[in-house]
This record gives structure tokens, sequence and C-alpha cells, in this order.
């Protein structure tokens, strides 16, 4: 094979493909992860569906499909065929551009998170800055929409959420201040904002930075976690698009494809800042007790997680099948839903597989994949417990008044984000 | 540290792909930040002169970035295009743009605008034509992985010792902190 698709495989020290300057792999990653957040963002859209339905005693989506599976590409379909309406009195070049620059914020974030120590675009020194400058650019997307749309509704909707997002900016950044502290707690006193290198820090102190100085990281975790939600205008801070108020909000006017483009960016960015979340506080892409069940025995019993999870999963659709009505109507629903069941076997096999094959800790091409694997499930599985609380959320509390909202962010979040920075600082100083 | 940027280095020169930052890149941001910056002036309408600074503040960020100096590039994203252009929208948006275009400049600000126009066309060909005597060669070669760690030591110091800009920054920080007291009490009547 080419030298520029071997040089970045042969390596022997585990980089990402923009800190060995492979073009060719960067490629690779940033296509493999567009492919994955947009399948990521269309399950979210069908166990959002579900999980409401079931929080509120209903079944949720049946039809299409078992069990409603094939619900999201019906979505879909319908809305790339919806006629994409343009009001008259509209500003038509920023209309149709607003869609755009929440979508790409969204996306643009993705190069600098790390599912692993190596399954990253790149490694930026910048990284959580970056990522929390691209993702306040969002916001943009928002507010141009809801004045280019050139309605009522959607103008308050758009200035709710600019006044919503720069306030709880100032608590979120506070909050990333206090964990970016504590990788500072090191032999040469510095810190880092690469976000490798935060999980990194997290790994050498065998710390997560939830627990460390417990209370305070909780504390800042916690302020970051309502920060977030406010943050990607989900409820109960929904405020911008308050369907009893506003109608849909900044997205009022919009339609089809381009009202999808919203949801896109939406979603998105719920997974990106899930991600940072994990990444500060949750130790990233490590494994439980990775300090205290260090041996080789319980590295290979925890790489056969990823595995096992997709074998639960094809039992689950198992279970589906055998519960299907034995009646002719529901023939071609159990036969689909038995090769779903297959493919997830497949897939569990294959992960187990390779957990045997790799179970040696060497640079063999079977150990690194198989780490790899092991990084971006514990990843990925940490930003989905995250997803789940925003379905939670959503299903759980009624939405805030705007003045409770605007109160709670400057006058209880903001205040306690500042204690937590000055506490962590001075018990830093005390203890390193 | 600089060991690694070389490694780096040499790995994409030995995978025969030119270095990212070529002057190509400096033309096209530059051009992109002529050209919305001319937008800006331009356009009658706000909301469009202020779509057009932000993408004009974002090319000024792709040309921190070719500067090596990521940090700086973070912050002007963060601060400008981030927080203060939301806050310039949200404000436009409560104005009512049709009325405020429609009437008659009734001060000289084009006077005003002119000379410092001038004034700063003068700077930048006195830059041009002096600034090598002016200029140190080059400025200090901060390593691009270490680059927002040299910072912090500048501003705030290493090991009990004062950084080169602890006292600026410290004055600085002060007179901000002085602003936001200022703009406080100036807009509440009752505190």
């Amino acid at each position: 094979m080419p030298n520029f698709i071997m040089s970045y495989l042969d390596s022997k020290e585990a980089l990402t493909p923009g800190s060995a300057g492979s073009q060719f792999w960067a490629l690779i990653y940033v296509l493999i992860i567009f492919a994955g957040v947009s399948v990521a963002v269309i399950a979210m859209n069908w166990i959002e569906r579900k999980l409401l339905a079931h929080f509120q005693v209903r079944l949720g989506p049946m039809r299409v499909g078992p069990h409603g599976l094939l619900q999201p590409i019906a979505d879909a379909v319908k809305l790339m065929i919806k006629e994409d309406i343009i009001p008259a009195e509209a500003d038509q070049l920023v209309f149709w551009f607003a869609p755009m620059i929440g979508l790409l914020a969204a996306f643009t974030v993705y190069t600098v998170i790390p599912f692993g120590p190596s399954q990253a675009v790149s490694d930026m020194n910048i990284g959580i800055l970056f990522m929390l400058g691209v993702s306040s650019l969002g916001v943009l997307g928002i507010v141009v929409a809801g004045w280019a749309s050139n309605s009522h509704y959607p103008l308050i909707g758009a200035l709710r959420s600019s006044a919503q997002m720069v306030s709880y900016e100032v608590a979120m950044g506070l909050a990333v201040v206090s964990a970016i502290l504590m990788t500072s707690l090191n032999a040469s006193g510095t810190g880092t904002l690469s976000m490798i290198g935060i999980v990194q820090a997290q790994q050498q102190q065998g710390v997560w930075f939830i627990f460390k100085f417990f209370p305070l990281g909780l504390i800042a975790f916690a302020i970051f976690a309502i920060a977030m939600v406010a943050e990607t205008n989900r409820a109960p801070f929904d405020l911008a698009e308050a369907e009893s108020e506003l109608t849909a909000g900044y997205h009022t006017e919009y339609s089809g494809l381009r009202w999808s483009l919203f949801m896109l960016a939406e979603y998105a960015a719920m997974i990106a800042v899930s991600s940072i979340a994990v990444t500060l506080w949750l130790g990233g892409w490590m494994r439980p007790f990775p300090n205290l069940l260090h041996a080789p025995a319980w590295d290979f019993i925890f790489s056969l997680f990823p595995g096992l999870t997709f074998l639960a999963l094809a039992a689950i659709a198992l279970i589906g099948v055998a519960r299907m009505p034995a009646h002719s109507f529901f023939r071609i629903q159990r036969i689909g839903l038995a090769v779903f069941a297959a493919l997830l076997g497949f897939v569990a096999l294959l992960l187990l597989v390779i957990a045997v094959a790799g179970r040696s800790a060497d640079m063999s091409v079977a150990g690194r994949f198989n780490d790899g694997i092991d990084h971006v499930y514990w990843f990925v599985l940490k930003v989905a417990v995250f997803m789940y609380l925003f379905i939670w959320y959503r299903a759980t509390w009624p939405r805030y008044r705007f003045d409770q909202l605007m109160k709670i962010g400057w006058k209880v979040m903001l205040p306690i984000s500042l204690g937590v920075l000055i506490v962590t600082a001075i018990v830093g100083v005390i203890f390193s | 540290m600089n060991l690694a940027m070389n490694s780096a280095l040499n790995s994409t020169i030995n995978s025969g792909m030119a270095p990212v930052a070529t002057p190509w890149f400096f033309y096209v941001l530059a051009g992109v930040a002529v050209i919305s910056g001319v937008l800006v002036i331009t356009r009658r309408n706000a909301v469009h002169a202020a779509l057009a600074l932000i993408v004009t503040l974002l090319a000024v960020t792709g040309l921190y970035l070719m500067l090596y100096a990521p940090f700086v590039a973070g912050v002007q994203i963060i601060v400008y295009a981030g927080g203060i252009m939301v806050l310039f929208l949200f404000v436009i948006m409560l104005v009512n743009i049709d009325r405020s275009s429609k009437e008659r400049r009734f001060n000289r600000i084009w006077a005003v605008g002119l000379g410092a126009a001038c004034a700063l066309l003068a700077l930048f060909v006195f830059a041009f034509t002096k600034g090598k005597a002016l200029f140190p060669d080059r400025g200090m070669p901060l390593a691009e992985g270490s680059n927002t760690q040299e910072i912090a030591k500048m501003l705030y110091g290493e090991a009990g010792r004062m950084g080169q800009y602890t006292f600026a920054f410290e004055i600085a920080s002060l007179l901000l902190l002085v602003a936001i007291l200022g703009a406080v009490i100036m807009t509440k009547k009752k505190i």
C-alpha cells in the first residue's frame, strides 16, 4: 500500500492523525465521525420518541417497522420531500444561510473530541478553548434565523435564545476553568487545555475530576451539567422554542429540509457538549477503575464489554421477535426484527473475536484495534448516559419562566461557580 | 517539545506533503477579511454589516493560527465572534432599523472617520517602509505545542517568580473590573 497510508499505521507511538501529520487518515477520521454522528442523531430521534412515550405510559412509534425502528427513515423522507417555504418578506440570503451556521459550528467541534488517546482528528493545544468558542458560534445561527424570518415569534425566540446562551456561557466557562485548574496539579505545575491532555492528567492523578477534592469537582460538574442543557436549548430551558408561547420559536417559519438542519445541529451540539463533560470530569475514554483493577486479566474482562453489550442488544431484539403476536400481519415485521437481531449478534461476535485475539497487550494490529474499540466504547457509553439524561429532563421537568431562568443563571450559578473556582485554587495550592 | 515538533515536521516532509501554512492560505484569509471588512461599512442593513464583521473576525482568527498563536485565535473566537458579536446582534435587533437607516445623519462623523483612516494609512506606510529597523527581526519563537503554557508563564510567572508581564496584566484586570463596576452603577438607579 502507498506510503502515506501505511506510515501512520506503522508508527510505534499512538498519535492522532493531526499530530502525526497524516492528512489522509485525518480525512478518514473526519468522514467516520461525520457518518457516526449523523447515525447517532438519527438513532436519537427514535430513542427520544420511544423513551418519551414510555415515560408517559404510551407505546410511541410502533407502525413503521418493528417497534417503529424505521420511523426515523420515514421522517427523513417526509422532511426531504416537503415543500421548502421561504416567507415573502424574509431576508432571503440570511434565511437560507442561517441553518448552515449552526450546523457548521456543531460539526466543527468534533475535530478535537478525544474518543481515545489517538482516536481524534487532531489534538489541538487549545482544545477545550476551541470547543467552547466554536460551539458558542452556534447561537449566531439561531439569532440570525429568528431575525431573517421577519416575524414576531421567531424574533422573540431568537432574543431569548441569545440572552440565555450568553448568560449561561459565563457559568459554564468558570466551571470549565476549575476543571482545567486541576490538570495543573502535577510535578511541573503547568496544566493543559488539550482535550487529550486533560484525560491523561486524570489518568496520571488516578482520579476522575468529578471526584477530585470532593465535593468541589462534583459542584463544578453539576454547574456544567445544568449550563449545558441551557446552552443547547433543551427542556427545561427550551424557552427559545417554547411551543405554548412562541409556536416554535426561532424556527417557526422554517420547513422541510431546512428545519431538519436545525434539528441535526441541535442534536449534534448535544452530543458535543456531553463529550466536553465526559472529557473534563468523567475520565474521557478510560474504563472504570483503571488503577485498582489493572491486571491483564481485568483488561481482558473489560475488553469483553463492547461485545457483550451488542450481545445484550441482540437478545433484546430476539425477545421482541418471540413476543410478536402470532398473526400473519406481523410476519414481515418479525422477519425484519430477526434479521436485525442477527446483525447485532454478528457485530457482537466480531467484537468478541477481536477482544480475544488482541488480549495480549502488545502493539500488534489486533491489539491496537482492540484498544481502540475499548476507548471508543467507554467514551460513547458515557456520552450515551448524558443523552439519556437529556431525554429524562425533558420528560420530567416543566419549562422555566424567563425571569426565573435569568435569576438562576446570574444569581445562583455564577456565584457558585466563582466560589468553586476560588476554593479549588486555594485547595490546589495547599495540597500540592 | 521541540523534538516532538521536529518529528512531526519531518514526518510531514517525509510523506511528501507541504506544510499547511502556505502563502496561499494567507492571501485567501486576508482577501476574505478585507472584502468582508468593506462590506461592513457599505451595507445599509445593520444585521448584514454585523454578519460581515463576524466573517472578518473569523478570517483574522485564521491569520492568528497561521502565526502559530493558537491561544489568541481561540480567545478571539470566544470573546469577539461568540460573545461580543452576539450582543451586537441582540442590540441591533431591538433597534428599529428601517427608520434609522432612512434618517439623515446630523453630525459630521465622516470627517472623524476620514481623519482616523488617513492616520492609520500613514501608520501602515510608515511601518511598511521603516518597519525593519523598528521591530525585532522575528517574534519570540513559541512552539505551537506549548504556546498556551508559555503565555501563562509570561503572564503569571512560574515557581514563585513574577512573570514578564504580570504587573501589566494585573493592572489591566483591575481596569476591567473598574469598568464593569462603573457599567453596573451607571445603569442601576438603586443598588
